[in-house]
């Protein structure tokens, strides 16, 4: 375990490394990463000029969500589509082997193998919206729902972490796959949206195959405490899920890999 | 070589290009249907507007929005999108990291020209995709909530295609921005931030407050998506889209200038394996 932190550690400063190598880079993508925090403010406040309350969510609960989601997607820029994209890469042209026969976990290899900081400035971006939030809805925090909150996004990296490895196991079958990148990017830009918002079909691909719900909207309603112990478990079951049943198929595809060399 | 003689190459080589684009889009049939998911914007944003607007119209500058009318016009916008997106940014800045643009300067044409080819070539199955659409707007919406006025209809193929060369030739610009930055393809990003909600894509221009709505007139990206579609949901008639379509014509020929411009100097520092 101490040994995987170390590792960890080493990857995260090389890859802070070389995003400070880049000077004028770092500087232009931290300010569009502010300008994307702030565009996504600009469709909430239409539709609430509007309505005072969409599917049942004020406009301060609703910026509650809004600022998960930027968090969020700051987390899938900064930390899931830099490793994934080098992972695909590596796929394609054979050096996954190198990572293979390196002496210790593949998936964790590839999950950490890249950072880009420039995405953090979105995240300080999701707090202030967060912050907002809280004060619009003028909610008393107690300590409780803040914990079951930070369970809530325990639950939604790892939900992200798992379909990440999904598409990793696809592009080892199939190759060509890039583009379901940019698929699962252009699907997660709904979860800005409280999933009450959704009816139908959308609700069951955004709760059960895309479980979108849980990722913006569960956190944002445990710290508004509405969440109740079925949606906590349901919450649990549904992570655990994913967890395991990519782990294996990641498995199964590792053992099915026929490299450039092999 | 007479003007003539030029000309006819000219043709011969692109409808080479084209037949050649149109096979590899046939090719790779699981790639390009995953492209056309990516194009999910508008449903997810249909789902939305209706769910705000389930009890009542919702009131605009110029006029009221019903559930039926959202639907005309957000299925208009996924019509347009699914016809005029394309993927150049990432062709472009992936051929200059991999060195692999130096194969297209070898070639007796234009690299952006070669790079237009290949961004029109699968129209055919696009338009294979944009049949389920119309037929969702006629059968599923209905005649009443679209434009009424012939003239319209015969300028909006126009205006689409003055849509796919602006959106087009911006991927050019930004793209070519790879031969400075690593990173070209994050700067799109940024971009496409901006023009999801200033293009009308997220939110019909009509409901922005009214400054935002005014600065949306000296933007281009109005007119890089919603022209087309306000034309058809007959929330413009067809003088406005006229002078619309002029617009796009001003900007196409501005863009045309920065991007061939930006290319030729971009090329001038290009160092690669061959070149």
């Amino acid at each position: 375990m101490r040994r995987y932190l170390h590792m960890f550690w080493i990857m995260v400063r090389a890859s802070v490394m070389v995003s400070l190598q880049y000077r004028a880079e770092f500087v232009v993508e931290s300010l569009a990463s502010i300008l994307m925090a702030a565009m996504a403010i600009l469709p909430l406040a239409i539709v609430q000029s509007q309505r005072s309350a969409v599917g049942g969510w004020s406009f301060g609960e609703s910026l509650l969500v809004l600022g998960f989601f930027v968090i969020l997607k700051s987390f899938i820029e900064g930390a899931v589509n830099p490793g994934l994209l080098k992972v695909l890469e590596q796929v394609r042209s054979g050096t996954l082997d190198f990572v293979l026969m390196k002496p210790a976990d593949a998936q964790f290899l590839v999950s950490t193998s890249r950072y880009d900081v420039t995405a953090a400035p979105g995240v300080a971006g999701g707090a202030v919206l967060l912050g907002w939030g809280l004060v619009e809805t003028g909610m008393q925090l107690s300590w409780q729902h803040v914990m079951l909150c930070l369970l809530l996004l325990l639950v939604s990296l790892v939900l992200i972490h798992s379909i990440w490895l999904l598409v990793v196991c696809a592009a080892i079958r199939f190759v060509r796959v890039d583009n379901l990148v940019y698929l699962f990017t252009s699907l997660f830009d709904a979860a800005r949206w409280p999933s009450g918002v959704f009816r139908g079909g959308w609700a069951i691909l955004f709760t059960f195959v895309l479980p979108l719900a849980l990722m913006t909207t569960w956190p944002a309603a445990a710290l508004l405490g509405r969440l109740t112990g079925g949606d906590v478990l349901t919450a649990m079951v549904v992570c655990g899920l994913f967890a395991v049943v990519s782990r294996r198929i990641w498995l199964g595809s590792l053992a099915r890999y026929a490299s450039a060399s092999s | 070589m007479s003007l003539l003689t030029m000309l006819q190459r000219r043709v011969r080589v692109i409808g080479a290009l084209l037949r050649a684009g149109f096979a590899n889009a046939l090719v790779y049939r699981a790639e390009f249907l995953v492209w056309m998911l990516t194009t999910n914007l508008p449903l997810v944003n249909l789902a939305l507007w209706s769910a705000v607007a389930r009890d009542g119209s919702v009131q605009g500058t110029e006029g009221s929005w019903s559930q039926r009318q959202f639907a005309a016009y957000f299925l208009s916008a996924l019509l347009v999108r699914v016809l005029t997106s394309c993927g150049t940014v990432w062709e472009l800045t992936y051929e200059i990291k991999q060195g692999t643009l130096a194969l297209r300067l070898l070639r007796p044409v234009h690299p952006l020209l070669a790079y237009a080819t290949e961004a029109l070539s699968p129209l055919p199955i696009r338009m294979t995709f944009a049949l389920p659409i119309v037929a969702a707007l006629l059968l599923g919406v209905g005649w009443e909530h679209l434009s009424h006025d012939p003239l319209s209809w015969l300028l909006v193929p126009v205006a689409i295609a003055g849509v796919w060369l602006m959106v087009f030739l911006v991927m050019c610009l930004v793209g070519a921005l790879g031969f400075w930055f690593d990173s070209a393809a994050g700067v799109w990003e940024g971009w496409f931030a901006f023009y999801t909600v200033l293009s009308g894509y997220a939110v019909p221009l009509d409901l922005f407050p009214a400054w935002l709505r005014s600065a949306t007139a000296y933007l281009p990206f109005r007119l890089m998506l919603a022209l087309p579609v306000e034309a058809m949901t007959g929330r413009i008639d067809h003088l406005q889209l006229l002078h619309g379509i002029a617009q796009q014509v001003a900007w196409c020929t501005a863009l045309l200038l920065l991007a061939r411009a930006t290319f030729a100097s971009g090329l001038r520092r290009y160092a690669t394996f061959g070149a």
